[in-house]
């Protein structure tokens, strides 16, 4: 009995620490302030990719939608600089992540959504097709 | 008499139009509606920007599903507008 007992305990251990460690996929659009410059940009930018990588997560891409025209206006603005991060990280990052844009007055808006494996396999189509486009 | 008989020899041709609607993504075989192309998720949508129901668009229910809510986050980054007037 005892040994079944440690067994036991051994098993659900496992199985917990597999469920946390359990990496997702991510993607994350968002809307910088347009009154910008390059560098700042680039900064803002570098700072959430480096945030994500010191929390255990890995960039695999990552695209410069560039100046584009809001639908409609958010904090007066009518345009904004797009940026595109595709990761995979743990869950516990997100809310992190989440709060780190909130207090960034450059940032004015962003989404962040989970990959399914539709999305996923998508994505890495899309993926390959821009770098082909810049290959050509 | 006759010529009331006269008008009924004939049957009267009425078109049967076959279009039969058809869910798009299904014959397409397209599995993940992507939210970030406004260009396509314009096809599914009124000059008001709003949602155009399935029996106008022949979607599946799954997709139309999956359709609102690609719609519904591109409104969400500023790519589709929440109201609009003259969209098309």
């Amino acid at each position: 009995m005892n040994r079944l007992n440690v067994f036991i305990k051994f098993a659900a251990h496992k199985i917990i620490n597999f469920k946390i460690s359990n990496m997702n996929n991510y993607e994350t659009v968002f809307i910088m302030n347009p009154v910008l410059s390059e560098d700042q940009i680039k900064e803002t930018v570098n700072k959430f990719v480096s945030f994500i990588k010191t929390h255990k997560g890995t960039v695999n891409h990552e695209e410069n939608w560039g100046l584009k025209k809001l639908k409609y206006t958010i904090q007066k603005k009518k345009t904004g600089f797009y940026y595109l991060l595709d990761f995979v990280s743990e869950g516990k990052l997100i809310n992190n992540l989440e709060v780190e844009f909130k207090r960034d007055e450059r940032v004015i808006r962003w989404k962040t959504i989970k990959l399914d494996k539709f999305a996923l396999e998508y994505s890495i189509k899309r993926r390959n097709k821009l770098s082909n486009n810049k290959k050509a | 008499m006759a010529t009331t008989d006269v008008k009924y020899l004939n049957p009267v041709d009425i078109e049967i139009k076959n279009n039969n609607k058809y869910c798009r993504f299904k014959k397409m075989g397209i599995k993940y509606i992507d939210y970030k192309d406004a260009d396509f998720l314009m096809r599914f949508l009124n000059d008001q920007g709003k949602i155009l129901p399935r029996r106008i668009t022949g979607n599946s229910l799954k997709f139309q599903r999956k359709l609102a809510i690609a719609v519904k986050r591109a409104r969400q980054i500023a790519i589709l507008p929440y109201v609009a007037d003259n969209l098309k």
